[in-house]
């Protein structure tokens, strides 16, 4: 088995669409979640709170340094993600399909992680 | 026993190096040691081959040879972790080579793993003239004129991605699978038009990849009898090629299909096309490259160009329209309805599609305009043609086609 994670990426500069659009598509999702879970893959999952609440921490040989975030600024940016375990890249991106048809317009990116065991 | 030259186990390997690779990767799971293992088998043949002639099958001996270098290496490197799948190849003697079904399906399933959605076309093309054509990487930097490292890199960085995403060595799903053999046949078409398109100072080099892709067309169709795109596409190759040598005429300057000499195109070539796209209207499952494919059948049927069936074609175009609405076959279609119903009627379906920044567009818009009695509007649209060609050759053409208005 391999893990995958799927980041989904949202446009940075338009508002998030309002309650009666938005929950519709977070009650979609929830709904994909329960079904990766009752299959098996669902490792983990979790939505983002928006890049202008994040800090940057860096350390140098001198001084620890904290910043005000995000790392860096995008015309979009990481909104949430999940990390699946599946056989392969087919069934990691069937799953993808699912989410971004539930989320449309907005890119999920696929990876896989390094070294899980067999 | 006759020795065998270097040249011939050179051709020998490369015809089967596609076939022995795809039988490999699943005997040890992976590309890189696969492709190993068919290289041990080559070095062996040059020494054995070289000495005591052709063994009766090297197609079989091949494969053979190359799974006892993989178990040798296996028992070599056993000692690390385990890599390779060879749950029953516990000795030299227990191989049994395997049957011609799984052996087809083993270069289907490298086929879609070479031309997966998630590696770049790109790599796509590379990979696919590397492991299934047995090409080496000099040949395709060659044929695509880009630096031999970028093509190592391409393949290499292609391979890495197949192994850490899990790429799987399957055949798609019956669900998945017309999508991604669109992707195969675009690949092969792609990597057709790449040779097709050289112009005169490297017709000979380059033309040598389209021979492969048709190669790649032919073993696709064994592959997939039932595909009619399949039947589709390679007829389209087999008519395309059959006017390879009328394209350009003595001195190196583009010769348009009505002006070429239809007794030098290539009748073989043609036979073999047309008694496809018969099968292609036998099974009536048109798709883009079949009709694509029969609208080439047209030209090639009409004894000179006046005789061409042009409302034929038009319909051949309304369908492909339907189905695949690209603003180049708008263009396309734009040309055969100058034929049937006038250049007044064509230049606004024309112009319903633009592609600006395409010469073909201007030269043809060209055309209409001039056909139209629009002599200074012609002008400036070959204007347009010239500034955006992108050979010598084409650019020629255009320009003797504006001196002409003048």
């Amino acid at each position: 088995m391999k893990q995958y994670l799927l980041s989904i990426y949202q446009p940075s500069d338009s508002p998030p669409p309002p309650p009666e659009m938005l929950d519709p598509i977070m009650r979609r999702i929830h709904e994909l979640q329960t079904d990766m879970k009752d299959a098996g893959v669902l490792m983990f999952t979790g939505g983002l709170h928006p890049p202008s609440t994040a800090t940057v921490v860096r350390a140098t040989p001198a001084e620890m340094l904290i910043t005000d975030g995000p790392f860096i600024e995008g015309k979009e940016h990481l909104g949430g993600f999940l990390i699946i375990q599946v056989a392969d890249l087919d069934q990691a991106l069937a799953w993808a399909k699912k989410l971004a048809a539930i989320v449309l317009t907005l890119s999920i990116e696929v990876r896989p992680f390094q070294n899980v065991g067999a | 026993m006759n020795s065998v030259a270097r040249a011939s186990i050179e051709k020998i390997f490369r015809e089967e190096y596609g076939r022995a690779v795809a039988v490999l990767t699943r005997k040890c799971g992976n590309i890189d040691d696969a492709q190993e293992a068919v290289q041990d088998a080559f070095a062996e043949a040059l020494q054995r081959w070289a000495a005591n002639g052709l063994p009766p099958s090297p197609r079989g001996w091949i494969v053979t040879t190359a799974i006892h270098r993989a178990i040798d290496r296996h028992r070599r490197e056993a000692t690390r972790e385990q890599r390779y799948s060879f749950a029953a190849a516990d000795t030299h003697d227990s191989i049994e080579l395997d049957e011609e079904s799984a052996v087809r399906d083993d270069q289907l399933r490298l086929m879609f793993t070479c031309c997966h959605p998630s590696l770049g076309t790109s790599a796509q093309v590379a990979l696919t003239l590397r492991l299934i054509g047995g090409l080496e990487t000099a040949e395709i930097a060659h044929a695509f004129l880009v630096p031999e490292a970028t093509i190592a890199q391409r393949v290499v960085r292609a391979k890495a991605k197949i192994r850490d995403a899990g790429v799987p060595y399957r055949v798609p799903q019956p669900a998945d699978l017309g999508e991604r053999l669109n992707a195969v046949l675009a690949v092969i078409y792609l990597i057709y038009s790449e040779g097709y398109k050289a112009s005169a100072g490297e017709q000979l080099t380059r033309a040598s990849v389209s021979t492969e892709a048709m190669r790649l067309g032919r073993t696709l169709l064994e592959l997939l009898p039932n595909e009619a795109e399949v039947l589709g596409l390679l007829a389209l190759m087999l008519l395309n090629e059959s006017r390879r040598e009328t394209r350009v005429n003595a001195v190196g300057e583009l010769v348009l299909l009505a002006d070429q000499d239809r007794n030098r195109w290539n009748h073989t070539l043609i036979a073999e096309g047309l008694l496809l796209i018969e099968e292609c209207r036998r099974r009536n499952r048109w798709g883009p490259y079949q009709l694509q494919a029969a609208i080439a059948a047209e030209h090639m049927r009409a004894a000179d160009a006046a005789a061409t069936d042009w409302s034929a074609i038009k319909a051949y175009y309304d369908q492909l329209m339907a189905l695949a609405p690209t603003p180049i076959v708008a263009m396309n279609r734009a040309v055969a309805i100058a034929e049937v119903d006038g250049p007044t009627e064509a230049l606004g379906v024309l112009d319903q599609h633009p592609l600006p920044s395409f010469y073909l567009f201007h030269a043809i818009r060209a055309d209409f305009l001039q056909r139209c009695g629009r002599a200074q509007d012609a002008v400036a649209a070959y204007d347009e043609a010239i500034c955006l060609a992108d050979n010598a050759v084409e650019r020629d053409f255009l320009k003797r086609k504006r001196a002409r208005l003048l």
